[in-house]
C-alpha cells in the first residue's frame, strides 16, 4: 500500500484542490466519514456539508455541495458542484441568503414546489456560514 | 454627384463605426478566451463524472430509473439555448431556424410541443410563437453550475411526473471560432449510458464498497448527469456566441475599411473635380481679360 494519500477536489469550474494530505473528512449522504491512506475502495454520494483535510498538521475547511466521492487505496477524488474554501466564503452574502431563505420558508406551504428548493438553499447558506466561522479569528 | 462635404462626413461616420466594431471584436475575443478556459476547466470534471457513471451503470439495471423511462412520445418539450445579445452574425438566427424547423416537424406529426427558452434572443423570438413554459434571460454573461441546476430543475420534476414524454436540447455546438453548428440532442429519456463501448479510462475492475447501495447512488448521480449535459451546452453556447461575435465584428471592421477606401477615392475625385472647375474659371477669366 502506498504511503501517501492524494486528495483531489474537482468542481465544474476548476480543480479546487489537488495534493497530498494526511487525512480527509467528507460529508457523505450516509454520514460523515474520514479517510486515511489505505482505505478500501469506496464510492459514495456527498451532501451539503463541511469537508476538511489535514495536511502538515493544519486543518483546511471547505463548504461543499452535492456530488460524490471516490476512494481508492491512495487517492480520494471528490466531485462536487461547488466547493468554497473557508477563507473564500463571503459571509455577508451567506447571511443574506440565509435570511432570504428563512423569510421565504415562513411564507411557503410545505407542499409548494419551491419549498424544497428554499429549504436546500437555507441548508447551503447555514453550511457556508458555519464553515466561515471555522476560520481562526484574527 | 454628392458634394465633397457630404462624402467627408460619410467617411468620418464609417471611421467611427469601424472603431466600435473593432472594440467589440476585442471585447468578444477576451470573453471568448475566458469562455474557452471555462470549458477546459470543466473537462476533468465531466471526464471523471462519466467514468464513474458508466462503471456504475454497468453493474446496475438502469431501466428502472424514472429519468430513463421511455414513453410514447406524444408531448415534446424543447430547450432552446440562444445568447442574450445580438450582433454575433448568424449565431442566433441559425439556431432559431433549426428550432423552428424541429418544432414544426414535431407539430406536423401531431405532437404537442412546448418549450423552455434560455437566452434573451430565443425568448424574444418565441414569446408569441410558441408555448414558452419557462425562461432564463440575461444570465449568460456570467454563469456557473447553479444556472445549469436551475434549468435542470425546470425539466426533471415534470418529466418524472410524466407531464411530458421527451425532452430535446437545441444549442449551438462549438466547433471552432467561426463554426457553430445547431445541434439537437435528446435529454429525456436519457440516452443509454454505460454502453460497453463507452470510454473507460479508470480502472473499473476495482470492487467498490457502495454507500448507499449502487442503485441508490446511480439515482443520485443521474440528475447530476443532466446538470453536466446542460452545463456543457451552456459553455458551448457562451464560447460559440463570443466566437461568432468575434468573426462578425472582424468582418464588419474589414467592410468598414473597404468602404473607407472607396469613399476616400470618391472624395479625392470630387476634390480634383472641384479644383479643375476652379482652374477653368480662372483661366477663362484671364483669357477674357486678355482679349478685352
Amino acid at each position: 500500500m502506498s504511503d501517501e494519500l492524494i486528495l483531489e477536489v474537482v468542481t465544474p469550474e476548476k480543480m479546487a484542490f489537488s495534493g497530498k494530505v494526511d487525512e480527509v473528512t467528507i460529508p457523505g449522504t450516509e454520514g460523515e466519514f474520514g479517510v486515511l491512506r489505505g482505505h478500501e475502495p469506496f464510492l459514495t454520494s456527498v451532501d451539503v456539508g463541511e469537508l476538511y483535510y489535514i495536511a502538515d498538521g493544519k486543518k483546511t475547511y471547505y463548504a461543499v455541495n452535492t456530488g460524490y466521492a471516490e476512494v481508492t487505496g491512495s487517492k480520494v477524488t471528490v466531485l462536487i458542484e461547488t466547493a468554497e474554501r473557508a477563507d473564500a466564503v463571503d459571509k455577508d452574502r451567506a447571511l443574506k441568503a440565509k435570511e432570504r431563505a428563512e423569510a421565504a420558508l415562513t411564507q411557503l406551504a410545505k407542499e409548494h414546489s419551491d419549498y424544497e428548493k428554499m429549504r436546500l438553499a437555507l441548508l447551503r447558506a447555514v453550511n457556508r456560514i458555519s464553515v466561515a466561522d471555522k476560520l481562526p479569528q484574527n | 454627384m454628392p458634394s465633397l462635404k457630404d462624402i467627408k462626413r460619410k467617411v468620418t461616420a464609417v471611421q467611427k463605426t469601424k472603431q466600435i466594431t473593432r472594440a467589440m471584436n476585442m471585447v468578444a475575443a477576451s470573453k471568448f478566451k475566458s469562455a474557452q478556459l471555462k470549458m477546459e476547466n470543466f473537462r476533468p470534471y465531466a471526464g471523471k463524472f462519466m467514468d464513474v457513471l458508466n462503471s456504475l451503470a454497468l453493474r446496475v439495471d438502469t431501466s428502472t430509473h424514472p429519468l430513463l423511462a421511455v414513453r410514447d412520445p406524444r408531448r415534446i418539450r424543447v430547450i432552446c439555448m440562444t445568447s442574450d445579445r445580438g450582433l454575433c452574425g448568424g449565431f442566433n438566427t441559425n439556431l432559431i431556424k433549426a428550432t423552428e424547423r424541429f418544432m414544426r416537424d414535431k407539430t406536423r406529426d401531431g405532437k404537442e410541443v412546448s418549450m423552455i427558452s434560455v437566452g434573451r434572443k430565443g425568448r424574444d423570438f418565441f414569446r408569441k410563437k410558441a408555448n414558452v413554459l419557462a425562461q432564463k434571460v440575461d444570465c449568460l454573461s456570467k454563469f456557473d453550475m447553479t444556472l445549469a441546476v436551475s434549468v435542470a430543475d425546470e425539466v426533471i420534476d415534470p418529466f418524472i411526473k410524466a407531464e411530458y414524454d421527451e425532452l430535446y436540447l437545441i444549442y449551438n455546438q462549438f466547433v471552432n471560432v467561426s463554426v457553430q453548428r445547431p445541434t439537437v440532442v435528446r435529454l429525456f429519456p436519457l440516452p443509454s449510458i454505460g454502453s460497453p463501448d463507452a470510454d473507460m479510462e479508470t480502472d473499473t475492475r476495482l470492487d467498490y464498497v457502495y454507500e448507499p447501495s449502487d442503485e441508490v447512488l446511480l439515482h443520485k448521480l443521474l440528475p447530476m448527469y443532466v446538470h453536466v449535459l446542460v452545463y456543457r451546452a451552456l459553455l458551448e453556447t457562451s464560447a460559440g456566441e463570443n466566437g461568432a461575435r468575434m468573426a462578425a465584428m472582424d468582418n464588419a471592421t474589414s467592410n468598414c475599411e473597404e468602404l473607407i477606401h472607396t469613399l476616400t477615392l470618391k472624395m479625392n475625385k470630387a476634390r480634383q473635380a472641384a479644383i479643375t472647375a476652379e482652374l477653368m474659371d480662372i483661366v477663362g477669366g484671364t483669357e477674357a481679360l486678355a482679349k478685352g
